[in-house]
């Protein structure tokens, strides 16, 4: 192996400066998202580091096992290539695209090189190609690894932007709830509006459920764990906006839901403010007073 | 770590939380680990004749995750299943502990041999 | 070992609870509060665990039984404080707080005292948790 990769070793070595030209030049072709100095920068930086590194790992390892040791300062590059790559939007395809475009060139020096050995360049070609190969799948996957944590964290995010709570009145807290409710998304807003809970001072909690299509035993579960916490902590929880097919459902489930419900939100505030010792007065008409 | 009077109960819900806070635990999930820990550490106590409780922070691809594994030689537990139902009703007994150790945990194992001892394996994973 | 203390305030008992304890301890403040009730003749107890990062069984067995004595000598015990993380866990658990009312700070946990005391109500008619 050491042997055979020699050749090809040798001739990128020799002629490395011209390769590196032809390589970048053809990348800059192919490059669909604009011409960005600093990322044209990054881009001819990131090719002379794998031209360096594909000699280096090649000569010192003796397998082009690329999961090897020997390899793991390429690994280190592609890494970060996908990871700059990925975090700049590039689809995997364009990304592996960085390993792949090298064969161009790469095979022309070749050509150019061995033309007069047929057998030789036929070899040299296919240990390249193979070895590009391996490299640029290496690529895909290191991308693949950065997209998941990517999407990952804007979940995160995207988890903790719908679950607000406002503060309605003094003392009277909120929750209105939209969309499907799943375990982890129920578990946040079941945090947060606890936690919200000691710092507004409130005794009393709204969770509307207008929003929510359907609850089953889980999402009832955990709504009777959420109210039973505040409970804990000193707050009451009402219930509001229970549609009549969800109150079917957890009559049909058997749930014994323990916390006081009303159809609105807004009979839900009046409860509440009532609780809290206010009143609500009509002032065009003095005389009656609101409830 | 040994786990032989209520101080060392102490010290295991103690070593417990800094392992879970070093795993990456959120504050809740620390909460249910460190309260399971001194369900069992209390049991190890006061049931098993004392014992010792070891700590593992594990790492499995991104998942990381706290294991303890508490010892005794104690008398152990004749009916593990009856343990682990007597609800709160039982007053003092074992069921309050065991039952909701095992409530708060992702992983929870005991294996338990009259006269020779117990050994309780519980795990929470993020 | 350590005492935890207790403060009056008229005729209230005041405990908070600062450190972790360990069951000696608990044992020790639930001997110690039954005791004091019946030489202040409070009318009411207010327990701070604003500061405990953990309420286990055993724990909350003693507030359960600090309630219960002290129902008996006719007071009304307020527990203060609980942290999300401990209330969130609780449940889990599945330990139920009997006849333990709860508010979320002192100053609530006082007006809700005094309120029962005023009111002469007896403190398992209201709000079970």
């Amino acid at each position: 192996m050491v042997e055979t990769q020699s050749v090809a070793l040798a001739l990128i070595g020799k002629h490395n400066d011209s390769l590196l030209a032809d390589w970048i030049g053809l990348q800059q072709q192919v490059e669909t998202r604009g011409v960005d100095p600093a990322r044209r920068t990054q881009m001819v930086e990131y090719s002379r580091q794998f031209l360096h590194e594909l000699r280096r790992s090649a000569e010192a390892g003796q397998s082009d096992d690329i999961t090897g040791p020997d390899w793991a300062p390429m690994r280190e590059l592609l890494d970060s290539v996908s990871q700059a790559r990925a975090t700049q939007g590039y689809s995997a395809g364009a990304t592996a695209t960085f390993v792949f475009s090298l064969k161009e060139p790469l095979f022309e020096l070749l050509r150019r090189e061995l033309g007069r050995n047929p057998d030789q360049l036929a070899e040299q070609t296919w240990n390249a190609t193979r070895l590009l190969d391996r490299l640029g799948l290496y690529t895909v996957e290191a991308y693949q690894t950065t997209r998941e944590a990517i999407i990952g964290r804007q979940q995160q995010e995207l988890l903790e932007l719908s679950t607000p709570v406002v503060e309605l009145w003094e003392g009277i807290l909120a929750l209105p709830l939209i969309g499907t409710l799943d375990s982890a998304r129920t578990q946040i807003v079941m945090e947060s509006l606890l936690q919200r809970i000691v710092t507004s001072g409130a005794e009393i909690a709204i969770i509307d459920i207008t929003g929510v299509p359907t609850v089953d035993t889980l999402v009832a579960q955990h709504l009777i764990k959420t109210v039973s916490a505040a409970r804990l902590m000193g707050a009451d929880c009402i219930l509001s906006g229970i549609r009549p097919q969800i109150a079917q459902t957890i009559v049909h489930l058997g749930l014994e839901l323990n916390v006081v419900s009303k159809a609105t939100m807004a009979d839900a505030l009046g409860l509440a403010l009532r609780r809290t010792g206010k009143a609500i007065v009509d002032r065009s008409r003095p005389a009656e007073q609101g409830s | 770590m040994p786990v032989r009077s209520s101080d060392d109960v102490v010290r295991a819900r103690q070593a417990v939380r800094k392992h879970a806070i070093a795993a990456g635990f959120s504050l809740v999930e620390q909460t249910k680990i460190v309260t399971a820990a001194s369900e069992i550490a209390r049991n190890t106590v006061d049931h098993g004749g004392g014992g010792t409780l070891r700590i593992e922070v594990l790492r499995e691809g991104p998942r990381r995750g706290v294991r303890l594994t508490f010892v005794d030689q104690g008398p152990g537990i004749a009916d593990i299943s009856q343990a682990l139902a007597d609800g709160y009703t039982s007053a003092g007994g074992m069921g309050l502990g065991l039952g909701g150790a095992r409530r708060l945990s992702n992983e929870f194992e005991i294996t338990s041999t009259p006269g020779r001892g117990t050994v309780v394996t519980l795990g929470r994973w993020i | 070992m350590g005492e935890i203390p207790i403060l009056r305030i008229a005729d209230c008992l005041l405990v908070s609870i600062q450190v972790d304890m360990h069951d000696q301890l608990a044992l020790a403040l639930q001997d110690d509060l039954t005791r004091r009730i019946v030489e202040d003749r409070a009318r009411g107890v207010l327990i701070d665990i604003s500061a405990l990062d953990l309420v286990d069984s055993f724990i909350g067995r003693m507030l359960n039984n600090i309630a219960a004595m002290s129902r008996v000598l006719d007071a009304v015990t307020v527990v203060v404080g609980m942290r999300p993380e401990v209330a969130i866990t609780l449940v889990e658990l599945g330990l139920a707080l009997t006849g333990v009312r709860t508010a979320l700070n002192v100053d609530k946990g006082l007006a809700l005292i005094r309120g029962a005391i005023d009111a002469n109500q007896r403190p398992d008619a209201r709000r079970k948790i």
